[in-house]
């Protein structure tokens, strides 16, 4: 904004100039779908997560144990080098209480996310995933939590196979 | 490389909706642009464009619709998007076009509307997350800045009172810019006791999701000489993206800022930022990113921030006063619009042309910056007079 300027164009609209058709509008839903690949590095950790076992992939040149594995080191830029398990402990790194969906709609109850570094893995290497068995008000940064798995049967190769994280 | 300046600038109102659609946004700042330093499109070389995600129109390509808005037919034209840091870097991207020497003059036009988006805007972030290891999660936008926040208090042993007073002094320098959605004069406790979304990011740490467009001229040395006697110098630029693996870095500091600025300052000849920088526009989509981009920009130490906040340091008044405008927090976050406002921002600050906004002292330079992805882009600009 400048003083040069008297005036600035736009013209806001309040919510009851739509309801009261004060304005012409046009909806479109588009109906997209797509199938993704889940990968090399991916594909085998979703079968690991399968049988109830996180896997990272492992760069022998800058010695990190990296998780989402994958086949390629981002920051030595080469092929990593070997497949290793971690554990399904960690430490909570950072959280929160979510209130709202995806669609910004409240939910009845909040839910937790964290970034949880996994034992086994290199120092700060983590994933996300969700805490549960435990108040919202009760987590901190430094928790030591496990992964509550799926029955087996109910495992279908995905990241929900580990139905939450939660203290031990 | 030859010397760019900024010449002219215009922008709209910051909406929650607009009647305008987006090319009638951006013709609206387009041309208020070129009517401020009395050029038509006839004088234009080149068009820089900037906009956020097609999904918030639903337009595929949104660069090629706009096209007529933006003033952008029949000319070398360039859509950038590096989602909330768009803003400033069609700003950087506009200079590299007039600094190669290809063109004396580039019209850079940032435009964003998304009150199209239904049921909220919030819902087109949602396909940034890895669709195989974290969308089944049911992740919203909201979950990377409030893991984030959390991590910076944490490391810093920072309150949430102190991080609501940069919501208060935004909202508050807000009130004296026309083009201003959310201004209003709000307490600290307003903003603790404000509905919580995604813990610890509360109602009014946020800013809104808005309609809006702004606009910038830029030319060449010898061109801006002719067009005015108060060109504002494009003195350095910066960008920098950090791994989409943002589970595996420490969230507590933008390095990728910091990597911005330094490459900015380097160009800029900035060796003691803290001295050289008079006045700053970090992007403020939260309160808590204003002080986490301070950091970043070498503008004080690794959680400092909030003590200058508190202390009234980055007050409009201040030492170093920072975000001015009243920021994404008051004007408004029109996502590749709310960037190109900072810098239209420094640009009348500079100029001397901020009435109400004016920064005392006579301010020689400043700095605007934007960031955004993944928490991963920074994207800086530091310009002089």
């Amino acid at each position: 904004m400048s003083t040069k300027v008297p005036a600035y164009p736009g013209t806001p609209l309040r919510e009851e100039d739509l309801k009261e058709g004060r304005v012409l509008l046009v909806k479109y839903q588009p109906r997209a779908q797509y199938r993704w690949d889940c990968g090399v590095a991916i594909g085998r950790y979703l079968a690991e997560l399968k049988e109830g076992r996180i896997i990272a992939r492992r760069c022998d040149r800058c010695r990190r144990v990296l998780v989402p594995p994958r086949m390629f080191c981002e920051e030595c830029f080469r092929p990593t080098d070997a497949w290793v398990y971690v554990e399904s402990t960690g430490t909570v790194n950072t959280f929160t209480i979510s209130h709202i969906r995806w669609d910004a709609i409240r939910l009845d109850t909040p839910q937790v996310a964290a970034v949880i570094d996994l034992d086994g893995a290199s120092r700060g290497i983590g994933i996300l995933h969700l805490l549960g068995g435990v108040e919202p008000e009760q987590v901190t940064i430094g928790l030591q939590v496990k992964a509550v798995w799926k029955p087996p049967r109910q495992r279908e190769g995905a990241i929900t196979d580990i139905r939450y994280f939660k203290p031990f | 490389m030859s010397r760019v300046a900024v010449v002219g600038a215009g922008m709209t109102k910051f909406m929650r909706r607009a009647q305008e659609t987006s090319k009638e946004l951006a013709w609206q700042a387009s041309k208020m642009a070129l009517d401020s330093c009395e050029l038509t499109l006839k004088d234009i070389d080149s068009v820089a464009l900037g906009s956020a995600p097609d999904a918030f129109d639903g337009v595929h390509m949104k660069g090629e619709y706009l096209v007529d808005g933006a003033g952008g037919w029949r000319k070398p034209i360039m859509r950038s998007m590096v989602g909330g840091g768009t803003g400033v870097f069609c700003a950087i991207q506009g200079w590299y076009h007039v600094a190669s020497g290809l063109f004396d003059t580039c019209l850079v036009v940032a435009e964003e509307k998304m009150s199209t988006c239904l049921p909220h805007p919030q819902a087109a972030f949602n396909s940034i997350f890895d669709h195989t290891t974290e969308r089944p999660l049911g992740p919203n936008l909201l979950w990377i800045f409030s893991l984030e926040m959390n991590r910076y208090m944490h490391a810093h042993g920072i309150t949430k009172r102190e991080i609501a007073q940069v919501a208060v002094k935004n909202k508050k320098n807000a009130l004296d810019h026309p083009c201003a959605q959310v201004a209003e004069e709000i307490t600290v406790e307003d903003v603790l006791n404000s509905e919580v979304m995604a813990w610890p990011v509360q109602r009014l740490d946020v800013s809104p999701t808005s309609d809006g467009a702004v606009a910038l001229v830029l030319a060449s040395e010898e061109v801006a000489k002719r067009i005015t006697d108060k060109p504002v110098w494009i003195e350095g630029v910066g960008w920098h993206l950090d791994t989409s693996y943002w589970t595996n870095r420490d969230l507590y500091y933008p390095k990728y800022v910091e990597y911005a600025a330094r490459m900015a300052y380097r160009m800029a000849g900035i060796k003691e930022p803290r001295q050289e920088i008079h006045i700053v526009e970090p992007y403020d989509p939260f309160d808590y990113k204003e002080l986490h981009h301070l950091e970043g920009l070498l503008l004080c130490g690794k959680g400092e921030a909030a003590r200058l906040t508190v202390d009234g340091v980055t007050a409009r008044d201040g030492d170093l006063p920072v975000c001015p405008s009243g920021g994404l927090l008051g004007v408004g976050n029109a996502i590749a619009a709310a960037g190109l406002m900072k810098v239209a921002e420094i640009f009348w600050q500079l100029r001397g042309e901020a009435g109400k906004r004016q920064v005392p002292g006579r301010p020689h330079r400043g700095l605007a910056q934007a960031w955004g992805d993944l928490m991963q882009v920074g994207t800086v600009i530091v310009m002089g007079i």
